[in-house]
């Protein structure tokens, strides 16, 4: 088991992508804090993952509130004793709208979310993962953090690209406390955030279409990397990117 | 475990990263065959897979020589019937050409680390595609992406063309299932680099400039590897990992 005695807590956890990871940290031995807003969906998954044997607890958590991320690390703190992993997954997609067309109001919310959300999980997690001699932090980007994006949510990959490059500024800072921070960069997935643009079958063959593996993400592949990342494994590596994009940056 | 049933053959597989990946990707079930120059290194690797009750083979494998890839692969297919994974990790550093910017040291220098690179996935191609797909590795650097003055020049360009030429094997075989990553390792300490390691004042000066103050091992690098071996990366290819301990963020 590849997180025996590990203590991780995935934002966004209670449903697509985060809810996949949150099972499969569990499955290799981790004890898992899920932590969204969706206090119904997460607290299935809390009973869920519990039945069958792990250690897993559900906490409610705005990302973009530091008063939540407070009470989420005191409770971390209390339940486990430790924190070693943090995933910040939490994100919103936006208006489905040209840059001409966003709300400044959609444009402060989704930075909100996606970028400040990120920063305030590494500014509250990092201390705690000082107490324990390092840990691991996974920051969820996407393929729109590195390259733009015709027509599409601005806001969305602005934020993106926040979180790439805040990732590279905490790991060189923390390096020599052993505190590991990498980046995942997803392209088209299927999850309950993208299910909206890849719902007509002609926005879907579009997308398929420049993807040269020829078909759209699954929440497992990005998953898989993300627990590559988040495992003792990769203890080499810091800052660094994984596209997971079925080869789409590569042309 | 996430190599079984699959069969890889591994470049440069007698000592170092390529060392560590063969005995990584048997302990994960998969055959391996070792390819290298080096007779003595690559039977005792061998060996040693064999004695834990893996299933692993030597080949002496030159990776400039054409005839020896088509060898390589052919005993590949006798011997375990089907080829699914490739890494081409053998390569040169040339640092004891450093200074020296000459016809003789580029053809040295990338006719070992690009045309070995270029010899090996043309070689395997043939034998993925009859596998329903495969996954191919290619062993870049950090100096594939940067230069740096602890690198020749002319190595630089080899891995900076394993690195494009990563890509668009990536793209040209995607439609096989083939996919093709490459990885980007900063400073490893190998025994190829052990001499280098004890020139006084050396490892101080790489320890300052990588963010996490160290060397990397071998097995740090495999595991990478052994990622993109898997079919946990089904749906990655033409990326570049870096494990450099944060040598490219900074």
């Amino acid at each position: 088991m590849r997180f025996k005695d590990k203590v991780a807590l995935i934002t966004g956890g209670a449903r697509g992508m985060g809810a996949v990871e949150a099972r499969m940290f569990a499955k290799e031995g981790a004890k898992v804090a899920i932590a969204d807003i969706l206090d119904k969906e997460g607290g299935a998954l809390e009973k869920e993952l519990s039945k069958n044997g792990h250690d897993a607890v559900y906490l409610h958590l705005d990302v973009a509130k530091s008063q939540d991320w407070r009470k989420a690390m005191e409770a971390i703190e209390k339940r486990f004793g430790r924190l070693n992993i943090l995933v910040n997954n939490a994100g919103i997609r936006g208006e489905l709208k040209d840059l001409v067309n966003i709300t400044e109001e959609d444009y402060d919310r989704v930075l909100a979310i996606n970028a400040k959300g990120t920063f305030l999980g590494m500014k509250y997690a990092i201390p705690a993962m000082r107490q324990v001699g390092g840990g691991a932090i996974v920051n969820i980007s996407s393929l729109v953090g590195i390259i733009g994006s015709r027509g599409r949510n601005a806001a969305y990959d602005a934020s993106k690209g926040a979180t790439r490059v805040m990732t590279k500024t905490a790991a060189i800072t923390y390096a020599k406390e052993n505190i590991r921070v990498n980046s995942i960069h997803p392209g088209p997935i299927d999850t309950p955030m993208t299910e909206e643009s890849y719902r007509d079958p002609e926005a879907r063959a579009r997308s398929q279409s420049r993807i040269p593996l020829g078909s759209i993400g699954q929440s497992e592949d990005v998953a898989y990397a993300v627990l590559f990342l988040a495992s003792d494994e990769s203890s080499y590596m810091t800052g660094a990117e994984i596209v997971v994009d079925g080869g789409m940056m590569a042309y | 475990m996430r190599l079984e049933g699959k069969v890889a053959l591994i470049s440069g597989g007698a000592r170092g990263i390529g060392e560590a990946d063969a005995r990584l990707f048997a302990k994960e079930g998969a055959k391996v065959v070792i390819g290298d120059v080096l007779e003595k290194e690559g039977r005792q690797v061998e060996a040693a897979i064999n004695e834990q009750g893996g299933d692993a083979v030597f080949l002496k494998l030159d990776v400039t020589n054409e005839a020896d890839w088509s060898r390589a692969v052919d005993a590949t297919l006798q011997r375990f019937g089907k080829l699914n994974v490739l890494v081409n990790n053998a390569g040169i550093s040339g640092v004891q050409w450093m200074g020296e910017m000459s016809v003789e040291v580029w053809n040295k220098i990338v006719g070992t680390n690009a045309m070995g690179c270029m010899l090996g996935t043309r070689a395997a191609i043939p034998a993925m595609r009859k596998a329903g797909g495969g996954s191919i590795i290619n062993i870049s650097s950090q100096m594939g992406i940067v230069g740096s003055e602890f690198g020749h020049p002319i190595y630089t360009a080899s891995k900076g063309a394993i690195r494009a030429f990563t890509k668009a094997i990536a793209v040209h075989h995607a439609k096989d299932k083939i996919r093709c990553n490459s990885v980007h390792p900063g400073p490893i300490a190998t025994p190829g680099n052990e001499a280098r390691r004890r020139t006084p004042g050396f490892n101080e000066r790489i320890q300052a400039q990588v963010p996490l103050g160290r060397h990397g091992r071998p097995e740090e690098v495999a595991y990478g590897v052994l990622y993109l071996a898997s079919d946990e990366s089904k749906w990655i290819t033409g990326i570049e990992l870096a494990i450099d301990g944060g040598w490219l963020a900074q």
